[in-house]
């Protein structure tokens, strides 16, 4: 019971930031239909930009935030210099076109930053803290919660703001969206702009456990990409519960199994998965219209 | 120009470009350079029948390439098989694999279609990674040196020669296929699913050809690299070199033969041109895909062949 | 002439989400007939192709084929027991020429064997193909354009070269889902000409199509669907004049279009 509890402590952890990394591909994907494989990247420079800022002399939170305007305004850049001018390409160019500036990025943050792996400082220490026999980190809560305000704030923003409804109609339709006076572009830009910013914040919130250094990213575009494909493109809801389900999963399957093959167990879940809902578990059956 | 000619011109170019080479090359580093871009040009042709023609996307197109790679190292090195059969039981079994799992996984459809190759390949990286005794793990493990009735296989420009002859060779197949029934079948598909099944096209079925032939080119490519380094390590199976492949066709452009290798050619050449910048290598690798794929949204190939016929037009 | 009808419909009824598209729509076609589905929008007329053509499976009720139970088969199979068709919103392959379009309803005819293919040996199946797909694009009128893109070509052209590609599986059956749809007057003459030479040739043709003119000119009879459900059969006079079909779908407008036509 307490082991079955311990994993599911290290899987909720790992699935939250598996969750928030879903979650910018779905709100990219749903204002602009691109995959943008660029979502690691910012979570790595979330972690490694307060990791450089607090080394130069700034206060955490400071520098935190500094970290989180700072991925923001990579991720404007790259909706304003690489995906604004290639505007009408199609899906797959526009994947090539994210992929590129994944290596970019990462090629750039070894420049800026360096090769090494960093650790930032656990927000309120490193003493465990034991539930029903099992142990978990303070900063897992911090990653837990952190992810929980997230959503709770995206739901507002969502359901209560004008900006975010005007996004969610884009979302649904773009040209009826433009129609009724929908800046798009903007809107485009802003989820560009929204996905970077979680991506920073999962960043700052996991680098105390996970270290972290410029490669970072690749590997959790790729189990964000697949939480996202798990509960269902472009449903948020999917998205977030897709990435606690692989968190959990590996964790599982670390535990149970074996650590080696804790991805591998993950993947061959989400293909069964698929095999049997084509749509990922929150996703729409199609019809085909003919 | 008559029909043949032009259908055949992209391999009349691609035989041009590998008998012209050696005179060109001044080193034997560049003939080897030359050979790991025919290799993964052979990819990237046969993942361009799938990409391409059928219009299916596969981001774990280096799990075979892995299989095929393997082959030639374990089964030599482990069974002492011959390396020739070693080669024809890897480019098999790749086959096989991509017949048996691309029944469920061709089922599903674009980002769907995706996740569900990457896992695929990432299943066979881990495979290879984690069966340390046989495969060395991480670190790789060697591969014995082919031999061909008493005659030993090596030297930089007997490779070249061969990666180049198997380049010409899988890029007739694909040819061929392009204008055959079957191949229409796949482009038909690419362009409307529904509309080819209403003509009685097998869809699920001509959607496993494509990806069974993609994979042996793949596996071919492997097992070719694996000989020419005479080592493999994981990665050649890994996700990154998934993504690598699928970048070599688009930046190449999608359906265009030429394009493949071209695509290779960007991807595997860049790297060594730019390691003199050291560590701007992967900032400017970056920047140049992303520039290309704004200004020539088709690939280089297509996007240029536009631009001559707008000229002449 | 046989008995057997070429197609029999029985019961058919589905539903979207709860959404009654089709309830319990019967009707029969005998060979060789021009035989039309007309009803407003919404009635179902195009998901009615659709179950047809096997695309999507009907919740209740049976189709036959000349008198084979053929209910929930693949489109592709039942393209090898004689059924086509063309669709309302265009399904060609635009990145083909238009040639290509028609060959590749040469399919079935053609061999499948994949390494022959890959050797270069398919070349009697293409040039069989080709041959039969320029005679299809005579019939249709458009032998000059063999080797356009089938994307570049205008839009009554690709409806047409549709039916050709359909003609090229040989059907017995063909189903056209508003050949006409989108045509300027010019165009609907043209595409009218192609179907009489279909019937003429002996193919049995079923028509969904909102123009009127048309419809009535060609059919041999017209089955009247309104929000999915059978509202009249019978002859383009009875049509005409059916009380029911004239008060829910022509209206007073279209009654006298209809009568003038």
């Amino acid at each position: 019971m307490a082991e079955l509890l311990q994993f599911i402590f290290s899987g909720l952890t790992v699935g939250a930031v598996y969750a928030l990394v879903a979650l910018g591909f779905t709100i990219i994907y749903n204002a602009s239909d691109v995959v943008n494989f660029a979502q690691g990247e910012f979570v790595m420079l979330g972690g490694m930009a307060t990791v450089f800022l607090a080394a130069a002399g700034l206060p955490l939170p400071l520098a935190a935030i500094a970290a989180v305007v700072i991925t923001v305004a990579v991720g404007l850049g790259l909706y304003l210099f690489a995906i604004k001018p290639a505007r009408g390409a199609s899906a797959v160019t526009l994947i090539i076109i994210t992929i590129g500036a994944s290596i970019a990025l990462r090629g750039a943050a070894q420049i800026v930053f360096d090769k090494q792996f960093h650790r930032l400082p656990s927000f309120s220490g490193d003493d465990p803290i034991h539930i029903l026999g099992a142990t978990i980190l303070p900063q897992s809560l911090w990653v837990i919660g952190g992810a929980g305000v997230i959503l709770a704030a995206l739901w507002w923003f969502f359901r209560v703001t004008l900006t975010g409804k005007a996004v969610l109609a884009t979302a649904a339709n773009r040209l009826a969206a433009s129609l009724v006076g929908i800046d798009t572009r903007f809107v485009v830009g802003l989820s560009f702009a929204l996905s970077a910013g979680i991506g920073a914040i999962a960043g700052i919130l996991v680098a105390p456990i996970t270290l972290t250094s410029y490669e970072v990213g690749t590997m959790l575009a790729l189990k964000g990409f697949a939480a996202a494909m798990l509960g269902g493109m472009g449903n948020p809801i999917g998205a977030v519960a897709g990435g606690l389900l692989i968190g959990l999963l590996e964790a599982f399957g670390a535990g149970y199994l074996s650590s080696t093959y804790k991805d591998a167990f993950a993947f061959v879940v989400i293909l069964l998965v698929l095999f049997v809902m084509p749509g990922g578990l929150f996703g729409a059956r199609s019809v085909e219209r003919v | 120009m008559p029909a043949l000619l032009r259908r055949f011109l992209p391999v009349l170019i691609l035989l041009a470009l590998v008998v012209a080479l050696p005179f060109l090359l001044k080193s034997a580093y560049q003939l080897r350079v030359a050979t790991l871009v025919f290799t993964a040009g052979l990819t990237a042709i046969g993942l361009n029948i799938l990409m391409g023609q059928a219009g299916q996307v596969s981001l774990g197109h280096a799990g075979f390439g892995g299989i095929g790679a393997y082959a030639v190292a374990i089964l030599p090195t482990h069974y002492g098989v011959h390396p020739l059969a070693a080669f024809l039981i890897g480019v098999t079994a790749a086959g096989l694999v991509a017949f048996v799992v691309g029944r469920p996984i061709l089922r599903l459809r674009g980002h769907y279609l995706a996740v569900a190759t990457l896992g695929m390949g990432i299943l066979i990286a881990m495979v290879i990674q984690n069966q340390q005794a046989l495969t060395g793990g991480p670190d790789g493990m060697q591969v014995p040196r082919m031999e061909l009735f008493g005659w030993r296989v090596r030297g930089a420009e007997t490779w070249y020669w061969i990666c180049g002859a198997f380049l010409i060779a899988g890029a007739v197949l694909a040819v061929n296929l392009i204008d055959s029934p079957t191949g229409r079948a796949l482009r038909a598909v690419h362009d409307s699913e529904v509309a080819a099944r209403v003509l009685g096209i097998d869809v699920a079925r001509a959607k496993l050809t494509a990806f069974t032939i993609s994979a042996v080119y793949a596996a071919t490519g492997g097992a070719l690299l694996a000989f020419v380094n005479a080592f493999v390590t994981p990665d050649i199976a890994g996700f990154l070199h998934s993504v690598e492949l699928v970048t070599m066709v688009v930046l190449g452009g999608l359906g265009s033969v030429v394009g493949a290798v071209v695509g290779a050619a960007i991807l595997v050449v860049l790297p060594q041109v730019l390691t003199v910048f050291h560590e701007y290598e992967h900032l400017a690798i970056g920047l140049i895909m992303i520039g290309v794929m704004i200004f020539m949204r088709a690939g280089v190939v297509p996007t240029l062949i536009g631009l001559v016929r707008g000229r002449s037009a | 002439m046989s008995t057997v009808p070429i197609l029999e419909l029985d019961g058919i009824s589905i539903a979207f989400g709860g959404l009654k598209a089709l309830s319990n729509v019967c009707f029969r076609v005998e060979k060789g007939e021009i035989f039309s589905v007309i009803g407003p929008n919404g009635a179902g007329k195009t998901t009615l192709f659709n179950i047809v053509s096997g695309v999507y499976r009907p919740q209740s009720g049976s189709v036959k084929l000349a008198g084979t139970t053929v209910t929930g088969e693949p489109p592709n199979r039942l393209a090898a027991r004689g059924l086509s068709r063309s669709f309302q919103n265009l399904q060609i392959f635009a990145r083909m020429s238009a040639a290509e379009n028609v060959m590749v309803g040469r399919h079935l005819k053609e061999s499948r064997n994949v390494a022959a293919h890959l050797l270069g040996l398919g070349g009697r199946d293409n040039r069989a193909s080709r041959a039969r797909a320029m005679e299809l694009l005579a019939l249709i009128g458009l032998e000059g354009e063999a080797d356009t893109p089938a994307g570049a070509l205008p839009y009554g052209a690709a409806k047409r070269l549709e039916i050709a590609r359909a003609l090229a599986t040989e059907p017995s059956l063909l189903l056209l889902d508003e050949p006409a749809a989108g045509c300027n007057p010019v165009e609907t003459g043209e595409i009218e000409e192609v179907i009489r030479r279909i019937a003429a040739m002996g193919v049995t043709v079923v028509l969904v199509e909102h123009d009127m003119k048309l419809v009535m000119r060609i059919s041999d009879r017209i089955h009247v669907l309104n929000y999915g459900e059978t509202l009249a059969e019978g002859r383009p006079q009875d049509i005409r004049t059916h009380p029911k079909v004239v008060e829910a779908y022509l209206g007073r407008h279209g009654a006298r279009e209809a009568a003038h036509a």
